[in-house]
């Protein structure tokens, strides 16, 4: 492979990238995979809660940008267009997994503190995760739950926020929404997220001590 | 005092800008809502500790050895290229003037339709401009006939190096990919314009144009071996010569005796 990509390929710009690839030069691509995939595979995990999940999505989502690369604005960056494509990888994965159990399992079964049980959990990656190996166990675990608590929608809409900072609009697209009803989403989101980890991150009494500064 | 809500809280600390000046300075006032704004903070940095794992420096190789396989050939489209004005070779890059050439087909077969073009029986009441209109497209086909065919021609009598492993057919290919797009346009034409023998000669080598332009561009001389003979076996060379040689006779009679219609393409067809 090394030896048939075009000279100089890894310092080529995405721009230039994306255009040798639309002239049909394939190993351009290459250079567009290897340089976004990591960040790309940051939001699939976040959004999916697995490491199985968020490898598929990675790769589902370079094959649709490679797909609709025609449609791809010069002007745009490659990485914020290939960045949203995996976001509605992730959000449609999630929904057909939730269709899927829904359609096996109509009445899911509560856990013994009272949470329910998301199916991504049943296919979440079985490997000794970091968080599972560091000391904050409680905690991780509390959050993974708390997340896999939400809607594929909120928990696509409050990774782009937060995480990645996106504007309200950009999320709106993913969710195919209005700006309205995404900025709900956002707040019904961090509303669920409250519920099930603020007595874990702030207790009410450490909080009061660490009033935000203005 | 009127607190502020959930909601306001949260779309203040994530930068909503609607009535901004309003909600800070009702914090600087109000000790519960720094309070509350604080939880929701908080409940923000615990989300931060989420590890993610790190795939690994070879990661994005790793993708594309799994993705690479499953990639289809781009072929960027005439108009593509027309449009899109990539810097490869330059306007006059030879795969650019063809990409010219099939949109000057495109204005030729548009002007054509609009006015009528009946080719069919154009003796029975032609007129002057229905001549010189029939003349342009006579002339047009004729000429991408004779590219396509000089296409197939060097294809078919191209030799095969010994000791190559892979043959380059790029060049052919890409010569017959734009030949396609012209292609359509004028079996689209002829088909409306009720010449179903012109019709059915540029539908088959439409056929036989499309399976070189979806060839790979480097083929083994097996391969290579194949296509030679789809071209051979479908006898697309002879049509294609007897039909171009058919209209340049036609062309011939026109640029000598303007005034007569010309061979009727049915006819000249039926060779």
């Amino acid at each position: 492979m090394v030896g048939s990509e075009p000279a100089g390929a890894e310092g080529i710009s995405d721009a230039i990238a994306v255009e040798r690839t639309l002239a049909g030069e394939r190993e351009a691509y290459r250079v567009l995979v290897e340089r976004h995939s990591r960040r790309v595979y940051q939001l699939a995990y976040r959004i999916s809660g697995n490491a199985h999940d968020a490898e598929e999505i990675v790769q589902e989502a370079f094959l649709r940008a490679y797909q609709k690369l025609e449609q791809f604005a010069g002007n745009a960056n490659f990485g914020t267009w290939v960045y949203r494509i995996a976001a509605n990888c992730a959000i449609d994965r999630m929904r057909q997994r939730k269709n899927e159990e829904a359609k096996r399992e109509p009445v899911s079964s509560p856990k013994e503190d009272g949470l329910e049980v998301d199916p991504i959990t049943q296919v979440r990656d079985p490997r000794p995760s970091p968080e599972r190996l560091a000391g904050s166990v409680e905690l991780a675990a509390r959050m993974q739950r708390a997340l896999e608590e939400l809607t594929p929608a909120e928990r696509t809409a409050v990774v782009m926020r937060h995480w990645e900072g996106c504007a309200i609009e950009e999320i709106a697209a993913v969710l195919k929404s209005s700006s309205n009803a995404t900025k709900n989403t956002v707040f019904r989101a961090v509303q669920k997220l409250r519920r099930d980890l603020e007595q874990y991150a702030a207790p009410r009494r450490a909080a009061g001590a660490m009033e935000t500064k203005l | 005092m009127k607190h502020m809500t959930e909601e306001e809280l949260v779309a203040y600390r994530d930068g909503e800008t609607k009535g901004r000046e309003a909600s800070a300075a009702h914090l600087q006032e109000c000790a519960e809502c720094r309070v509350e704004l604080a939880r929701i903070e908080a409940v923000y940095a615990a989300l931060n500790a989420m590890p993610v794992p790190d795939p690994g420096e070879g990661y994005g190789q790793r993708v594309w050895q799994q993705i690479a396989p499953r990639l289809p050939a781009k072929r960027p489209s005439w108009w593509g290229r027309v449009t899109r004005g990539y810097a490869v070779g330059g306007w006059f890059a030879p795969g650019r003037l063809a990409a010219v050439g099939a949109a000057a087909a495109l204005v030729i077969v548009a002007f054509l339709v609009g006015r009528g073009w009946k080719p069919v029986a154009p003796a029975v009441q032609a007129t002057d401009a229905a001549k010189v209109r029939e003349r342009v497209l006579v002339v047009a086909v004729g000429e991408h006939l004779g590219r396509s065919e000089m296409v197939l021609v060097e294809l078919a009598h191209m030799p095969l190096a010994q000791g190559h492993k892979m043959i380059n057919i790029s060049a052919e290919q890409q010569r017959a990919e734009d030949l396609v797009e012209e292609n359509r346009l004028y079996r689209e034409t002829a088909r409306e314009s009720g010449d179903a023998a012109m019709a059915g000669t540029l539908d088959e080598l439409e056929r036989v144009l499309l399976d070189l332009a979806n060839s790979p561009s480097e083929v083994t001389p097996a391969q290579f071996e194949a296509i030679q003979k789809r071209i051979e076996a479908q006898g697309i060379l002879f049509k294609v010569r007897v039909v171009r040689q058919g209209l340049d006779e036609q062309k011939r009679k026109n640029g000598a005796a303007p005034e007569h219609g010309g061979a009727r393409p049915g006819e000249r067809n039926k060779a």
